[in-house]
């Protein structure tokens, strides 16, 4: 059983809005262990997986998100988590989309 | 079987249709009496389940950018913190419905609370999804209505009309509305009958009804003599739009020989789809605001290009007006026009609120710069109130053309004119000379000259009585366009009216943007108009 933690600043426009919401839990839910994410080093801690509570933090733009997770997959899980949100969620910025 | 009842609304689109009657829109309030806890878990378990079939079903007809919101509610509704407070409340003997819909209100409650726009527009998709559920739970599935249905409800919702199916006949009956509302304006596009403001009646005890859009005329529970006697009018109908359609397939001249030019107004390349590109003079009017669709996520410069591109190679070398984002007034945009306006016919809207968006309004610069090289494209405006307008916009357009060129992306300069919807500019067309084009905009011009909302049916008599006014207006802009050979053209909906374009064509107006299902009937009435005009 691991345990990791990870933190990772958030540069998404418009912040943690649906689709990279939609992206996160569905990141974390292919992870065995249990997953929380906070907004704050000091908590509150929520489920990662939870669709209903990643939209409730709100995080806007230039938060910097919280990770830990605890079971077998703990630190593939927190650092797949980190780099989703460090590439921005994989959106395509505005000024690269062209073809 | 039921008596028959007559009842009577405004019409908002002609056409006769009969078929099974299915109610929409807000769902029936929680009348559900409560089961066995057991059982109550069971039917929402298994409601929630078939809502989440639906929306799958959906995701793979929204295309990538309205597929994902949908994914966004697919999720919720895959989150067992969701529906959590439900189970306690059943078990507390709570019928399922009314346990769902604390739950998720809960949560409608949270984000309508939040301070972030955005945020607050989401509560709009978790009521959807309530809904949805609830629908299930009443038995009734919500989400696909049968083909050849007759909707009936308060209200029904542009996403609702999209995303019915009517290849196959169906009709729509609202109790309250407006024929000028923008699922007013789809249903003549699409030709679907369509009666407003009907009032409140008693629907439930009745299972089909006849709709008769022409006169406003709904008939509950039809009998045979009734039904009988309207498949004549339907086989007239049918006749005369056969002879119309002969006109169809010839360009439109009056009877004395004069030429019009005769366009359509579209949402997207669907409604070009069954359009025989020859049977037209190009596309009029190409309306954005429905790419951004009400729940959709705003769609990107790549999805726009990819529309603007189909409808150029559609209309195979013939005109394509794409007006720009035309969103507020009674077209809101979640996350996108202002939440509590007061007046919102007057406030944030078209041409305004882009220029105060060039988040928004650039990728779609973009996007039409990159299509203008594929045909011969026109941008338009609209909302245009006073000259500056048009100055900025424009120097946004080549503010983008630049970067693009720069980048090494094909693009061009497409013709760059405006919307006359406003007052401003059809009284002193000549003080915005910067535009390249006029198309008169007549429901907004109507409504905004008789100063009476266009969703307020108790001032709706004001916009017929003012008429001669309009046609004074149109016949100023059509006169200075032809003096200083600047095409004019009307793309609302006083041209798709057989009765009005007499008085359009003696206005000097040379160019007519309508529907598609009154392409056929407008030239037939053009033909009509002798000489003089």
């Amino acid at each position: 059983m691991d345990e990791a933690l990870i933190t990772v600043l958030m540069v998404h426009e418009v912040g943690l809005h649906a689709r990279p919401s939609v992206k996160l839990t569905k990141l974390a839910k292919g992870f065995s262990s249990q997953i929380e994410m906070a907004v704050a080093a000091e908590g509150p801690w929520i489920d990662a997986k939870s669709i209903v509570k990643v939209m409730a933090t709100k995080a806007p733009k230039d938060t910097v998100l919280h990770f830990r997770a605890r079971g077998d997959d703990a630190k593939a899980a927190v650092e797949a988590l980190a780099d989703l949100v460090a590439r921005d969620f994989e959106e395509t910025k505005r000024d690269a989309a062209h073809g | 079987m039921p008596r028959m009842v007559e009842l009577w609304g405004s019409p908002a689109s002609p056409g006769i249709a009969t078929g099974p009657l299915v109610r929409v829109g807000g769902p029936a309030p929680a009348t559900r009496v409560a089961g066995a806890p057991g059982q109550e878990r069971q039917a929402l378990k298994a409601a929630i389940r078939q809502a989440i079939a639906g929306l799958n079903a959906l995701v793979a007809r929204s295309g990538e950018e309205g597929g994902e919101i949908v994914a966004f509610q697919i999720a919720m509704l895959e989150d067992e913190e969701l529906s959590r407070p439900a189970w306690t409340a059943i078990e507390a003997g709570t019928p399922a419905d009314e346990a769902w819909r604390a739950a998720v209100d809960e949560q409608v409650a949270d984000y309508e609370a939040g301070e972030d726009d955005y945020f607050r527009a989401r509560a709009e998709d978790l009521r959807d999804l309530r809904d949805r559920v609830i629908a299930h739970l009443a038995g009734g599935d919500n989400t696909t209505v049968p083909v050849g249905a007759v909707l009936v409800g308060e209200e029904v919702t542009p996403s609702r009309f999209l995303e019915t199916d009517w290849t196959s006949g169906g009709g729509i009956v609202l109790t309250g509305g407006s024929p000028s509302s923008h699922v007013a304006i789809l249903a003549r596009a699409r030709g679907v009958p369509m009666v407003v403001a009907l009032g409140e009646a008693d629907f439930v005890a009745h299972g089909a009804a006849l709709v008769d859009g022409a006169s406003g005329r709904v008939v509950l529970s039809p009998d045979d003599e009734t039904v009988a006697r309207f498949a004549v009018i339907v086989r007239e109908a049918g006749e005369r739009a056969r002879r119309e359609a002969d006109y169809l397939q010839r360009p439109a001249t009056t009877a004395d020989g004069t030429p019009v030019a005769v366009l359509i107004n579209v949402t997207g390349p669907d409604d070009v789809a069954g359009i025989d590109a020859a049977t037209c003079d190009g596309i009029g009017l190409m309306r954005t605001e429905f790419l951004f669709r009400d729940g959709s996520a705003l769609p990107d410069e790549e999805a726009q290009y990819q529309v603007y591109r189909r409808l150029l190679d559609w209309a195979d070398g013939r005109p394509v007006t794409i007006r720009t984002l035309d969103a507020g007034g009674d077209k809101p945009i979640a996350g996108l026009t202002p939440v509590d306006e007061a007046n919102t016919f007057l406030g944030l809207r078209g041409i305004r609120l882009s220029l105060r968006r060039e988040d928004v309004f650039r990728p779609q610069l973009r996007a039409l710069a990159r299509a203008a090289v594929h045909g011969d494209l026109k941008v338009m405006w609209p909302m245009v109130t006073v000259p500056g307008e048009l100055d900025r916009a424009a120097a946004l357009f080549e503010d983008e053309l630049a970067a693009l060129t720069a980048a090494g992306i094909a693009c061009a300069r497409p013709r760059l004119g405006m919307m006359v919807e406003v007052p401003a500019p059809a009284i002193a067309p000549d003080l915005y000379g910067a535009a390249e084009f006029f198309s008169i905009g007549s429901n907004d011009l109507i409504q905004y000259v008789a100063a009476a909302a266009r969703d307020n049916s108790a001032v709706a008599p004001l916009s017929g009585d003012v008429m001669p006014v309009i046609e004074r207006l149109i016949a100023r802009v059509a006169s200075y366009g032809r003096e200083r050979g600047i095409e004019v053209s009307l793309c609302g909906e006083l041209a798709g009216e057989p009765a009005h374009i007499p008085a359009l064509l003696r206005a000097g107006l040379r160019s007519l943007s309508v529907a598609p299902a009154a392409l056929a009937r407008v030239k037939a009435a053009i033909a009509g108009v002798g000489a003089g005009a």
